[in-house]
């Protein structure tokens, strides 16, 4: 078929679970011409989906995941594909239980069914399996199985259906052209001819990162072999009627699991050594001799695992007329941080990533993703997986592989949630960083820079303040962890502390257009006094949670945004994009041309004037403002606010004169008690005593501003991304509030004294599960110590009628409940509420 | 009894084959290996004759370390004794091959009965097990479809040209069988287990260089299969009445 001078309106490429799914939900949200195409034929072109397992147990580890599987398995029901089978994951070791423990809590803020049962409980649902090699189970009734190839076929039928679809099967993508003014995209080349497009949806899978190189944009993901063999046939299973008729069992302390399919049993595994194979070396479907994801099976990689599925189920498996009738090296994709690639490349306009899905995302993926193309926005906050969070370091084939090598045998690992990466780190190091290493620097990689998140030198503070630094008992509560954490933070109270920030990342946008263009994502007024420091949030156009950064006005003309690592490029993204045409604008990473420390405690001002000659005094120097001062023969820009909250200053120097100036602070405020502070405090304990916020995690697109307690007394006159939603926010009652709570008894009954780390739900005090009006769930959005306070802190989102300072409730923990009491309904700090020690 | 099945290391290929530059090698960076249908039905063969009347299944490959794989299938499935003979990275044809094989079945013998497939996958050279037969001065039947071993004598027949051909041979004896002699049973978990720790005996036989050797490999170059759109609607009537008695589908 060729399809000359052809025009699109979007054209998707791959027809996987996630391109048939995609073009179903464009063509519902009212999109035509959409044209789908792939290389290989239909139904099954090749791809991963067509060797799938397919079965789907809820996901209960990421608020995002949580939410896609859930619908896609909403969607798979309706599509008629779903059948429920229930589903045990068998522990053998104690630390598995104890993970059990952690994830059917996890699991109840999410609404998820899962419950720890007997071993012997689950040899009754799972009779094959031998319950003396298993400590406990984890039943998940709602586990079931899908036909993933059936669904994205009634999919693409569907848009097809509807007069929006033409669908080409056999067609190769040649070449994507880009438009080199407006760096969009313009056609496509196929082998059926040309097609005039500007937008263009990789769901590629494995092969995704060619498609991109093609445009010059990165998908950074690598193809990774999973292992999977099917034994049959199973005398038992032929008595059975159907697909499944038992549990899937998820042996995840040997990384594999065990499903029925029809009359035999499938036996998959993670535990093999990662087997990476580059984008470019998949055969192609005439070279293949099963299908090109679908590799030959390399027996001496699964020959260890045979011996423990044994184990578990030995008369099965261990039939000598039971055969293996399938074997194969099937292909999956892998990112470097385990989350899909979704959402418009950052490199090229219309390009979009819809890549490293499984089966259980798949239909929600291809809704959310639609939404966002039509819409500019998705019901499922899908941020977390923008493409645009990659650095380009982290787009390297080193990278990629490195991380995914590292995580492929994490998969039904246990992962503490402040678990360390220990390939490829010192990636980027801050000036000061030899100084900081000789310190003890503990570090955690944010963004690819080493972080100091304490200093062991710090250690003989935790005597000095006894009972005060709050220890935790627990190894997991106290895993990537130290107390120093909290006597930093006492002697910062006290004293006065200096943490490296080199992390930031500053956007400085300039030109004659740069107060308009940023004003027009902006919240706040950007129009004030030169020197001014602004802090604000950028909304979507439903007046959730984009950004939530500062802004220094240097000029009429110069404004420098100063965002978080983790999200600088996706904040970058979004200011490029809303750039005026024309250039009245521009943008210019200033980030690794900037160092950035803090200083921060009671003392801040007396350090600094020992090294400063320039007038720091409330009049002087003001709070939130900033202006270039000369300190130990430099000059750094220095910013008078506090995420900590404590006097003080940001100073930015050029990074080579970085180190000088973290010797002089430090050989200054030594005699006055300066300690080097972690982003332990500055990142948790300092800000949660005060009732900041975090983006990403109070701060996201579900909430609004009033819901987190942030609106202003008034909103500005000129027009912003967002604010007609504002505006209704604020005429309306929010349906939730952020809150501060402590929790009031760490002891279980046991004993055992747990603190909570993130996640974990809110309850009644009757122990029943928490959701607000919009039917979103109570759960810690941020959990960390307040020292200064001498409670375990914990932020969540309650409903309006539970967000009462003194209502009294609880968290769940460790399949245990602890009371908690809301200290703070709102954005009032907890500690020194009047903000006297900031503007001191 | 004691039997040789004889195998041959092999890419297990899909619809095209890719070959490396210096068009002596097939690619083989993406693909797995395997040995021929015949002699997968060869192993499964024997294994059979040894299950009714006891005794022991040796499996013999010549070729690289790596061949080790194909001799372990073998054993998942019911073979008992693995011999890697060193083909030390040389360029082996039938007549050498056979002179190492027949000397290993003497070294490492008596076999009763030396199981062929009737051709490698790859070389297809038809002759292995007749020269290794000729050298040991034993009968050798080949194509063989159906094979009965009793009282000193295996029974081995095959179809020619429609014409059944019953053939007894005393043992010891030497025969090549086809396809379809039976049906291969697939390996268990505890076969796979038993293959994951079978020994293998390797032996370095005399290399000579002698006969046939290959130059360079070519692909056949394949007629693409090109579809017509005749019309559509009442247009393609015509056409296709037309098509339809050109091919004597219609009167």
């Amino acid at each position: 078929m060729t399809v000359n001078n052809k025009r699109a309106s979007c054209v998707v490429i791959g027809a996987g679970i996630v391109g048939n799914s995609l073009v179903h939900h464009l063509a519902r949200l009212g999109m035509r011409d959409v044209v789908l195409l792939d290389k290989g034929p239909m139904p099954n072109p090749g791809g991963s989906t067509g060797h799938a397992s397919n079965f789907i147990f809820p996901v209960d580890y990421s608020k995002m995941m949580t939410e896609l599987t859930a619908d896609s398995t909403r969607q798979y029901k309706e599509l008629g594909v779903f059948t429920e089978s229930g589903g045990v994951e068998v522990a053998r070791t104690p630390a598995r239980l104890e993970e059990f423990r952690r994830r059917v809590t996890t699991a109840k803020a999410w609404g998820i069914e899962a419950e720890i049962i007997e071993p012997g409980e689950v040899a009754r649902l799972v009779p094959y399996l031998d319950p003396s090699v298993i400590r406990a189970g984890l039943y998940f009734p709602a586990v079931g199985v899908v036909d993933s190839l059936r669904a994205g076929t009634l999919m693409r039928e569907a848009a097809q259906g509807s007069g929006a679809l033409e669908v080409l099967a056999n067609t190769e993508v040649l070449g994507i052209e880009v438009d080199r003014a407006t760096r969009r995209v313009r056609a496509l080349r196929t082998t059926a001819g040309e097609i005039e497009t500007e937008l263009v949806a990789i769901c590629c899978g494995v092969w995704s990162p060619r498609l991109a190189e093609m445009a010059g944009a990165h998908i950074p993901l690598t193809p990774i072999v999973h292992q999977m063999i099917s034994v049959g046939p199973i005398p038992l299973f032929s008595e059975t009627a159907g697909e499944i008729a038992y549990p899937i069992v998820r042996d995840v302390d040997t990384n594999m699991y065990e499903r029925q399919h029809g009359g035999d049993l499938e036996v998959g595994s993670y535990a093999h050594r990662p087997i990476l194979v580059a984008p470019g070396e998949i055969p192609s479907n005439e070279e293949a001799a099963l299908s090109p994801t679908e590799l030959p099976f390399t027996q001496e990689d699964f020959d260890p695992q045979l011996a423990e599925a044994l184990e578990l189920m030995p008369e099965l498996l261990g039939d000598e007329n039971v055969g293996i009738r399938y074997a194969i090296n099937g292909l999956i994709s892998m990112t470097p941080d385990g989350h899909p690639v979704l959402g418009e490349t950052p490199e090229v306009r219309g390009l979009w990533s819809v890549a490293a899905s499984w089966i259980k995302e798949g239909p929600g993926i291809g809704r959310a993703v639609a939404e966002w193309m039509v819409s500019g926005r998705s019901e499922i906050d899908i941020h977390e997986s923008d493409p645009a969070r990659f650095y380009p370091f982290q787009q390297t084939r080193r990278h990629v592989r490195a991380r995914a090598s590292e995580g492929f045998n994490k998969m039904y690992g246990i992962v503490h949630p402040f678990e360390q990466w220990s390939l490829e780190r010192e990636i980027r190091l801050a000036p000061m960083y030899a100084e900081e290493k000789e310190l003890g620097a503990f570090c955690y990689q944010t963004a690819g820079w080493e972080r100091p998140h304490w200093y062991e030198s710090n250690a003989p503070l935790i005597e000095r303040y006894g009972d005060a630094v709050m220890d935790r008992p627990a190894e997991w509560d106290a895993r990537w962890w130290s107390p120093i954490i909290n006597a930093e933070h006492l002697a910062m109270r006290e004293s006065c502390g200096l943490v490296d920030l080199s992390a930031f990342v500053e956007l400085d946008v300039t030109g004659p257009g740069a107060l308009d263009a940023l004003q027009s994502i902006a919240v706040a007024q950007l129009d004030v006094a030169d020197g001014r420091v602004v802090y604000t949030p950028f909304l979507d156009q439903e007046g959730g949670f984009k950004a939530d950064l500062t802004i220094m006005r240097l000029g009429r003309d110069h404004f420098r945004v100063v965002t978080g690592g983790a999200h600088g490029m996706a904040d970058k993204k979004w200011i490029l994009d809303h750039l005026p045409a024309g250039g009245s604008a521009q943008l210019c990473e200033a980030t690794s041309a900037l160092t950035t420390l803090g200083l921060w405690g009671p003392q801040a001002r007396r350090v600094l004037e020992m090294v400063t000659d320039d007038d720091l005094s409330n009049e002087g120097f003001a709070f939130s403002t900033c202006r270039e001062i000369e300190v130990a023969g430099l000059v750094a820009l220095a910013s008078r606010i506090s995420y900590v909250g404590d006097l003080g200053w940001e100073l930015y120097v050029p990074i080579e004169q970085g180190a000088r100036l973290w010797r002089a602070l430090y050989e200054a405020g030594a005699p006055l008690g300066l300690v080097p502070v972690g982003i332990g405090v500055y990142g948790t304990t300092g800000r949660l005593e005060k009732s900041y916020r975090a983006f990403g995690s109070e701060l996201t697109p579900d909430y609004d501003i009033t819901e987190a307690g942030m609106a202003r007394p008034r909103v500005k006159s000129q027009p912003f991304i967002g604010k007609q939603a504002y505006l209704r926010q604020r005429e309306s009652q929010p349906a939730a509030l952020l809150c501060t709570l402590a929790v009031d008894e760490h002891a279980t009954p046991a004993g055992e004294r747990r603190y909570m780390l993130g996640g974990e739900p809110i309850l009644t005090r009757e122990g029943e599960r928490i959701t607000d009006s919009k039917n979103r769930p109570s759960y810690v959005t941020s959990a960390g110590a307040g020292p200064s306070v001498g409670r375990h802190l914990l932020m969540a989102y309650l409903p309006r009628q539970l967000a009462v300072e003194g209502e009294r409730l609880l968290v769940g923990c460790m399949n245990e409940t602890f009371p908690v009491t809301v200290v703070v309904a709102g954005s009032r700090p907890l500690f020194d509420p009047e903000n006297e020690r900031v503007r001191a | 009894m004691d039997l040789l099945v004889c195998l041959k290391r092999v890419p297990m290929v899909g619809g095209r084959i890719g070959l490396l530059p210096s068009e002596r090698q097939i690619d083989t960076a993406m693909l797995g290996f395997t040995v021929s249908p015949h002699e997968e039905c060869a192993v499964e063969e024997a294994v059979r004759i040894v299950e009714s009347q006891g005794g022991q299944v040796t499996v013999l490959t010549l070729g690289p370390p790596e061949a080790a794989e194909q001799l372990r299938d073998a054993v998942a499935v019911g073979a008992s004794r693995c011999l890697l003979l060193e083909a030390g990275g040389k360029e082996w044809g039938p007549m050498a091959t056979a002179r190492a094989i027949a000397a290993a079945a003497e070294q490492a013998g008596p076999f009763d009965l030396i199981l062929f497939g009737n051709e490698a996958a790859d070389t297809a050279d038809f002759q292995v097990g007749v020269r290794v037969a000729h050298l040991l001065g034993r009968p050798v039947a080949t194509g063989i479809k159906s094979l009965s071993v009793e009282s000193g004598a295996v029974t081995a027949r095959r179809e020619y040209r429609g014409v059944e051909e019953s053939f007894v041979l005393q043992l010891p004896a030497v025969v090549s069988v086809k396809e379809g002699i039976n049906l291969p049973r697939y390996p268990s978990l505890p076969g796979r287990m038993r293959a994951k720790k079978a020994v293998i005996e390797t032996l370095s036989p005399a290399y000579s260089e002698e006969g046939l050797s290959m130059e360079r490999l070519v692909v056949p170059k394949v007629e693409r299969r090109r579809a017509a759109v005749l019309g559509e609607g009442r247009e393609a009537v015509g056409e296709l009445v037309d098509l339809l008695e050109q091919l004597g589908i219609l009167a």
